[in-house]
């Protein structure tokens, strides 16, 4: 018998084109995203060394990064001139080059990390990369998925190969029933919190355990979406039956006779039993709680009925700096209750948690209530497909009759290349994955949670224990205290 | 792209972990369709006073805004630098301000691919070696050191000495300038080949039904 295999090594092997003595080894690359921030400067490569691209059939673009949310005039004639001048360029290149190009008012536009599985590009098995960090989600599906900068993107385009050192292998393991109000953002937050952002460096993370296998795939795309926030090259899970539901009949799915046989290939892409991995990890999701950041990187997060850590919680003499700058940023004091922090916004949205089930989450907590006279709340669809699914079923109502904005699909203030940002000083509870200084405009201050706890935070104007929901939402007695004496 | 075997220059110390490429290039410079023209973005926000009613003005404070670490070819920071989003942005920027190697100990995996697709020479050594660097830099804007990419060793003049790790092949680009495209077209039939049985696998293909068109037309 062969020697048991991990679902990393199976996708690597299969997709080697060569192994040259002493070099990295050229994977050869299924699928190539392509959005209009990482790609210009890639064409441009291109046309200056007087290459095509090798396999137009091989990549899909959108755009998402830069544009505008409030209508679809605004995004239509983009009045950002430098934006504009973007989002057209990746239109022409797209046409020159022949590439599928999936344009801002098309009814498959979204993120692209929505739009492959909504289209059923991503599939098991496949090598899939994309000029963005976030690419890691695809991996969700048992494909190896990872991020590269515009050098690379220019490399795939040239040769539809990437030359890569072999990464090493490690497996987290969640097992158990999540506890209430504990969804796979807590999961993921929590995998951050214990490892560090760079706890993964160097690593392909397969996420396992009865945990992962329970979730539903956009679930499980909200946690390989945020492995990069580990550091990790990648995160994957094994495509079992709830992979194969949520693929068949999509657009570029198999169909018939070919389905049944892809099908049958998928469900040899899982770890072999007895399989090594570098390093592995077990999670006991009894443990679990809401999560929430109170810094300025993924990796400070503590559980929402936890108090703001002080620096002598730092682990290293590092990190100890890390957590002082990150309090004053943060316009945070050590030991103040995380429910008693106020925000002044609240983001639903991002290629973390913008699918419909996110919003159906979000829209269940605000369901019957109204946004805190304090906040600013918004709604931005992941995709087209995510918000004509959320307006037959009304959520955009529900959203509208309790104050909050309902967008259109893009990035949006996830990280403020286009209109959305916050405001220097503004506090927002976000359902995307970054919380670095500025991330979501100069001077803002994110904390990332559940798209429920959001959706709560939203309606009580401070983070807020979705398992005392909907009991939080009655007005206090007194008002919840601010983050801090002066904090806006 | 330009070969360096030697470096000896001054260094702009940057005493923190986990600088992202969020702080390294703000997103708003990244609506450009150009690949030149960063580096006087380079760390925007933190050279600018953010507050108060110098807003916006150059902040005398922040180290590559000091006359005397001016021309520093070094940059020199703490663990996980380049963490975060994939922009080659950030690694364009480094180089346009004109540094031509970081010394950190170490690198997210995005950031560490860009910076050598640039030729931008990246240092791993101990934190405690690190730390040595940063404190000399920092209390002596002339402290110069010297980076040996073919001795793969670090040296400043006050005695410090280490020697780094480097992968082989990317040491050999790096010296030769290499240009990553043309040296996989060296295996162009080994693609050609594995192309022609990868497309067979259909399951594979992103764009079945195109897949399966296009397979057709050439059988």
């Amino acid at each position: 018998m062969s020697q048991p295999q991990t679902l990393f090594e199976k996708v690597w092997q299969q997709h080697v084109v060569a192994e040259p003595e002493g070099e990295p080894t050229i994977l050869y690359i299924d699928l190539h995203l392509v959005h209009e921030v990482t790609s210009p400067q890639a064409f441009d490569g291109l046309r200056m060394a007087g290459r095509k691209l090798r396999r137009p059939d091989r990549h899909i673009a959108t755009v998402d990064h830069n544009v505008p949310t409030t209508s679809a005039q605004d995004r239509l004639v983009i009045a950002d001139q430098i934006s504009a001048r973007q989002v057209n360029a990746l239109r022409s290149n797209c046409a020159e080059f022949g590439i599928e190009f999936f344009d801002v008012q098309d009814a498959s536009q979204g993120i692209v990390h929505m739009i492959g599985p909504e289209l059923g590009a991503t599939k098991p098995g496949t090598t899939i990369v994309c000029g963005d960090s976030h690419t890691s989600t695809h991996g969700a599906f048992g494909a190896l998925a990872f991020g590269i900068g515009t050098s690379e993107v220019e490399h795939v385009m040239a040769t539809q190969t990437l030359p890569q050192s072999k990464p090493k292998t490690f497996r987290i393991n969640v097992e158990g029933k999540l506890p209430h109000g504990v969804t796979a953002k807590d999961i993921i937050l929590e995998i951050i919190g214990r490892i560090g952002t760079d706890g993964a460096t160097g690593y392909v993370v397969e996420y396992a355990g009865s945990s992962v296998r329970a979730l539903s795939m956009e679930e499980r795309m909200t946690i390989c979406n945020m492995s990069i926030e580990a550091g990790a090259r990648a995160g994957m899970i094994a495509a079992d039956e709830t992979t194969f539901a949520y693929l068949k009949g999509r657009r570029f799915a198999p169909k018939g006779a070919a389905w049944d046989e892809a099908v049958a290939h998928w469900r040899t892409m899982h770890t072999d039993e007895g399989a090594r991995f570098d390093r592995e990890m077990t999670i006991d999701a009894a443990e679990l709680a809401p999560s929430v950041t109170w810094g300025t990187s993924p990796g400070m997060v503590t559980r929402v009925d936890a108090m703001v850590p002080s620096i002598e919680d730092a682990r290293s003499e590092a990190d100890r700096k890390s957590y002082a700058r990150a309090l004053e940023y943060m316009d945070l004091k050590p030991g103040i209750r995380i429910e008693d922090i106020a925000v002044d916004r609240v983001f639903i949205g991002s290629c973390t948690n913008a699918r419909i089930s996110d919003l159906r989450a979000a829209a269940a907590v605000v369901k019957g209530h109204h946004v805190a006279t304090s906040v600013r709340a918004m709604v931005v669809p992941g995709s087209q497909l995510v918000k004509k699914q959320a307006e037959e079923e009304g959520l955009d109502h529900i959203f509208r009759t309790a104050g909050f904005e309902w967008r259109e699909p893009g990035c949006s203030m996830c990280l403020g290349m286009n209109p959305d940002i916050l405001q220097p000083g503004e506090r927002c509870a976000s359902t995307s994955n970054r919380n670095f200084e500025g991330r979501q405009g100069r001077g803002g201050r994110t904390h990332l949670l559940s798209p429920a706890m959001a959706a709560a935070a939203a309606v009580t104007g401070h983070l807020t224990d979705i398992r005392k929901w909907p009991a939080a939402a009655k007005p206090a007695a007194t008002e919840p205290a601010l983050a801090q004496e002066g904090a806006r | 792209m330009e070969a360096i075997r030697t470096l000896t220059s001054t260094a702009a110390p940057l005493p923190l972990p986990n600088i992202d490429t969020d702080q390294i290039i703000p997103k708003q410079f990244l609506k450009r369709i150009e690949r030149t023209g960063y580096g006087d973005f380079l760390f925007y926000d933190w050279r600018r006073i953010q507050d108060g009613p110098n807003a916006g003005q150059p902040n005398p404070e922040f180290v590559l805004n000091k006359p005397e670490h001016k021309g520093a070819k070094i940059l020199i920071a703490e663990k996980n630098f380049g963490c975060g989003s994939s922009r080659e942005h950030a690694a364009w920027a480094i180089q346009q301000f004109g540094f031509n190697a970081v010394i950190a100990p170490s690198f997210a995996d995005i950031f560490f691919s860009n910076a050598g697709k640039n030729g931008i020479i990246l240092v791993r050594l101990t934190d405690e070696e690190v730390q040595t660097l940063l404190s000399r830099s920092t209390a002596n804007p002339k402290h110069t050191i010297t980076i040996d990419l073919e001795q793969q060793t670090v040296d400043d003049d006050q005695g410090f000495h280490a020697h780094f790790d480097i992968d082989p092949f990317r040491k050999y680009c790096l010296l030769n300038g290499l240009d990553d495209i043309g040296l996989t077209l060296r295996h162009a039939d080994a693609l050609d080949s594995y192309e022609q049985k990868h497309d067979a696998a259909f399951w594979l293909a992103p764009k079945f039904d195109a897949l399966v068109t296009a397979t057709r037309e050439t059988r």
